[in-house]
Formats: structure tokens, C-alpha cells, sequence
């Protein structure tokens, strides 16, 4: 396992390199650059920075993460592989990939560390284009509130006694600008004494409406390892995700557009468009990426059984979830 | 003033999306609409659009009032379109054995203690608490439920005839 390092002296922008193993990360006022050995990898700024908070946010995810087309992480759930090329055809197919493992806690702290460094005042990662500042530029300031916003987890359902609370005006919680039409009404709960724990009901949609994060789903109901995810999206998730088992998509409203590729080569599959109302499987051997045109609600359902990765993996479970 | 406008959908009016296939094979997504399917099934069928192993989401039409149901787990319900009272009894004696999963249809209203009940719109989630039995009913126009829940005797798969099954 490898050490992670920080350089003393920051650049002539005002930021620092970070090293982790073999891979050193440097940012200029347009770029992030990715040093391997063997290579250098480039990506946009804004791009790598959004993936990276989606990446830490949720502490590396469902298998994997990719930032684009060549960079990315595998989540193995105690430990991580950052990897160059491990899932891109051309890279593999002439050995130019690259993979280390880290212990995930090791990565998180370094990739925090970068997020600290490089995200400025006034950009917010979790925000959409166009309710956030610039990221480009030299160094100015921090955005560490928006960066360490943390997960929300039901244990059972939003808004029971002792369990995830509701989203409200007077916690900074507020409508959103697309979702102003949003009904924000309650429903009636007649409880009978001594089952107020249990009759129990709240305004989902008024929840999600008042979400300030995009691409960032946040569990609200669970069945045992079945978790509802409710998430807001508006214009491009940020990575490409690779899921190590099947996930679900419920659209709620309005529409996303999902570009499916092949999970190991990056090959084009399918785009799925899906509306108010469709309900659609991610098979366990795609990754997907979605678009979304206008602010709308998604429920990713997951199945957070552990034990599945190694199930898919070894061809015990078929990737595709039904078969008719 | 907001110029944007959330687009829902309900019984009367959606407009389903569908998998282009670039090199695939459609049934793969197993793309249904929940609207559409509760359009096509009887009042409280529990049909089953996204099945991950043993857990299901069922779409269900909540039309007039549904039997007594009951789950050792919990489940849980969102309201896509309509209004509907879901009313629970707790049981005097368990109605389902410990550790079986799925939704389990009761023969009607157990003796029990009286719950209470709760009336919720599209959007509203509510809770359908394991070891409770429960009822819904909606007087009104028809409306669509979605249930998250396991596998049942009572959960029903078509999904041929739900299913994009042509590119
Ligand atoms: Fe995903």
C-alpha cells in the first residue's frame, strides 16, 4: 500500500500537487493532470472536480467510478484501485493501463485533500452549471461547507421518530428554482396513541424538491438491503457509473436521457430514455451516464446485499435481472 | 415568478420513453411504465416492474377498496397518481409467520387493535410498519401505487407484456 504525500509549496496559481502511490494530481487554471507512470492524463477542471465530490460523497460507491473514459476508481469496499485505462478497449488491448490499490481510507483522505485544495470560493461541486460560480483560475479561497456535505442514510424511512429528518426552509432546506411547482402539501396522519411511531407518512417529492445537491442520492426507504435513493438530477452526471451489480431507475418526473455503454470496454450499447412514470433495469455488465435536461426526480433503487459483487462477478448471477 | 414546469405523470396522461438499441438487446433493461402497466391490471394487483434477486417494486391500481394485506418486514408505498387512505390494524394474534417475505393477502380485517390510518396524494410516501395489517381505499378516481417489498405469493410478473421487448 502506498503513502500519500502533499507538496509544501503550492504553484504559481496557488495550488498544491498531491501524490498518492504512483499517481500525482496537479491542477492549473483549466485542468486537472493525472501522472502515472508511463503517462499523463488531462481532464477539464469543473468534470474533475464533480466527479471527484460524487466519489467521496459516496465514499467510492458501487463498483466503479469512472471520471471519463480512462480515469477512475473501483470500490472493493475496504480497499480501492485508481486505475488509467482498466476499462477502455485501446488500453487494454496494448497494455497502457494502469492500476494501483489503495486502502479506501487512505484515497478518501487524499482525494478530501484535493477537493479542500482546489475547489474555490463561490464553486460548488454538488451544484448544477448554472446555480454555481466559476471553478477556473488561480486560487481563491475554499468552498469546505459545500465539499463536506455528508450522505443522508435512512435507516427506515424519512421523517420517523429518531430516524432522517425532513428537509425545511428554516435549515437552509428551500425550494428549488425548478421545482417551485412542486406540491409542498403534507399528508393527513391520523395515528391511534401509542402508534406514532408506526402510521407514518411525508411528502416525498416535497423532500426531493428541496434538495441542494445534484447526482447524489440519499437513501430514504429500506426493505431490508432494498434502499430507495432519491436523488435530483439536472444537466450531466458527472461520472460513468459501472455498477458491480443491477440497480434500477424509477423516474418520478420529467425525463433523462442515459447513454449506456459495455462496462468492461466502454462500447455503446443503448440510450435509454426514460419519462414520468418509466421504470427501467441497469444491467450489472453496462456502465451508464445521464443526461438531464431540467431538474427532475430520480429514485436509483439499490440492492446493498454485500455479497453480490463477487456473485455477478463470477457469472453466478446473470447480469441482466429478469429474463421473459 | 418560475418558468419551469415539473412535468408528472398519472393514468390519463403520460408519455412513455424506450431503450434505442446501438448494440444490445432490449429485454435487458425490462423498461416498463408504471402508469401504463396499472392502466392494463385489476384494482390491487401487485405487478412487479423492477425485481432485483428477492426484492420487487410492484405497480399496483388503487381503485375502491383493496383486501387486508400484511408483511413481517416492512414495505413501504409511494403515491404516483390519485389519493388513497391506507388504514391499519395491529393484530391481536400474528397474522404472518416470522420470517416470511412477500406481501401476504389476510381473508379480511383481523381482530386487532386499531391503528390508525393515513390519507395521502401524489408524491406522499408512507410507511406500511411489518406486523401491521392494512388496508387501502380510494373512493375516488382511480390512482397508482408503487410498492417496495420482496417477492411474494402475491407479487405477479408478466413481464412480456409489460416489457419493451423490440428495438
Ligand atoms: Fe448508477
Amino acid at each position: 500500500m502506498s503513502t500519500a504525500q502533499t507538496a509544501a509549496v503550492a504553484n504559481a496559481l496557488g495550488y498544491k500537487d498531491h501524490s498518492i502511490g504512483g499517481f500525482t494530481f496537479k491542477r492549473d487554471e483549466y485542468f486537472a493532470h493525472i501522472f502515472y507512470p508511463g503517462g499523463r492524463h488531462i481532464m477539464q477542471i469543473d468534470a474533475f472536480l464533480r466527479a471527484l465530490m460524487r466519489d467521496v460523497a459516496w465514499g467510492f460507491f458501487y463498483g466503479t467510478v469512472n471520471f471519463d473514459t480512462v480515469f477512475g476508481t473501483v470500490n472493493h469496499y475496504g480497499t480501492v484501485e485508481m486505475f488509467i485505462g482498466l476499462f477502455n478497449e485501446a488500453y487494454r488491448a496494448n497494455n497502457r493501463h494502469h492500476v494501483e490499490t489503495f486502502e479506501s481510507k487512505d484515497l478518501k483522505k487524499v482525494f478530501e485533500e484535493v477537493l479542500a485544495d482546489w475547489t474555490n470560493e463561490g464553486f460548488d461541486p454538488f451544484a448544477a452549471p448554472d446555480e454555481t460560480g466559476t471553478v477556473y483560475g488561480a486560487k481563491k479561497g475554499n468552498n469546505i461547507k459545500a465539499i463536506t456535505r455528508q450522505r443522508l442514510v435512512a435507516d427506515r424511512m424519512v421523517g420517523l421518530p429518531g430516524d432522517l429528518g425532513y428537509r425545511t426552509d428554516q435549515d437552509g432546506f428551500t425550494v428549488n428554482r425548478q421545482f417551485q411547482d412542486v406540491p409542498q402539501d403534507k399528508p393527513e396522519i391520523h395515528a391511534a396513541q401509542g402508534f406514532e411511531n408506526e402510521v407514518h407518512a411525508f411528502n416525498f417529492f416535497e423532500y426531493v424538491s428541496r434538495s441542494d445537491v445534484t447526482w447524489n442520492p440519499s437513501v430514504v426507504s429500506c426493505v431490508k438491503d432494498s434502499q430507495f435513493c432519491a436523488t435530483t438530477e439536472e444537466h450531466v452526471l458527472p461520472i460513468t457509473h459501472g455498477n458491480d451489480r443491477v440497480e434500477w431507475f424509477i423516474q418520478a418526473t420529467d425525463e433523462i436521457i442515459w447513454d449506456i455503454d459495455d462496462r468492461a470496454t466502454g462500447r455503446p450499447r443503448a440510450k435509454v430514455t426514460m419519462r414520468a412514470g418509466d421504470v427501467a433495469a441497469m444491467p450489472a455488465n453496462i456502465r451508464h451516464r445521464g443526461y438531464s435536461p431540467k431538474r427532475s426526480i430520480l429514485i436509483v433503487w439499490e440492492n446493498n446485499d454485500g455479497g453480490l459483487p463477487q456473485r455477478y462477478a463470477s457469472g453466478e448471477l446473470a447480469p441482466n435481472p429478469v429474463d421473459f | 415568478m418560475s418558468n419551469y414546469r415539473t412535468v408528472f405523470g398519472s393514468l390519463e396522461s403520460y408519455q412513455k420513453g424506450g431503450v434505442e438499441i446501438i448494440d444490445d438487446d432490449p429485454k435487458n433493461y425490462a423498461f416498463s411504465n408504471c402508469f401504463e402497466v396499472a392502466s392494463k391490471s385489476k384494482p390491487y394487483e401487485k405487478v412487479a416492474v423492477g425485481k432485483n434477486l428477492k426484492y420487487v417494486i410492484e405497480a399496483v391500481r388503487a381503485e375502491g377498496d383493496s383486501p387486508w394485506f400484511a408483511a413481517a418486514h416492512d414495505e413501504a408505498a409511494l403515491i404516483m397518481d390519485g389519493e388513497v387512505e391506507i388504514h391499519f390494524v395491529k393484530p391481536d394474534a400474528p397474522v404472518v409467520p416470522d420470517g416470511k417475505e412477500g406481501t401476504v393477502k389476510l381473508a379480511g380485517q383481523p381482530a386487532g387493535r386499531d391503528m390508525g390510518w393515513v390519507k395521502a396524494g401524489r408524491g406522499h410516501m408512507a410507511l406500511l410498519p411489518k406486523g401491521a395489517a392494512y388496508q387501502f381505499r380510494n373512493p375516488g378516481k382511480p390512482g397508482v401505487l408503487l410498492v417496495q417489498t420482496i417477492l411474494g405469493e402475491n407479487t405477479i410478473e408478466r413481464w412480456a407484456d409489460i416489457c419493451q421487448t423490440k428495438a
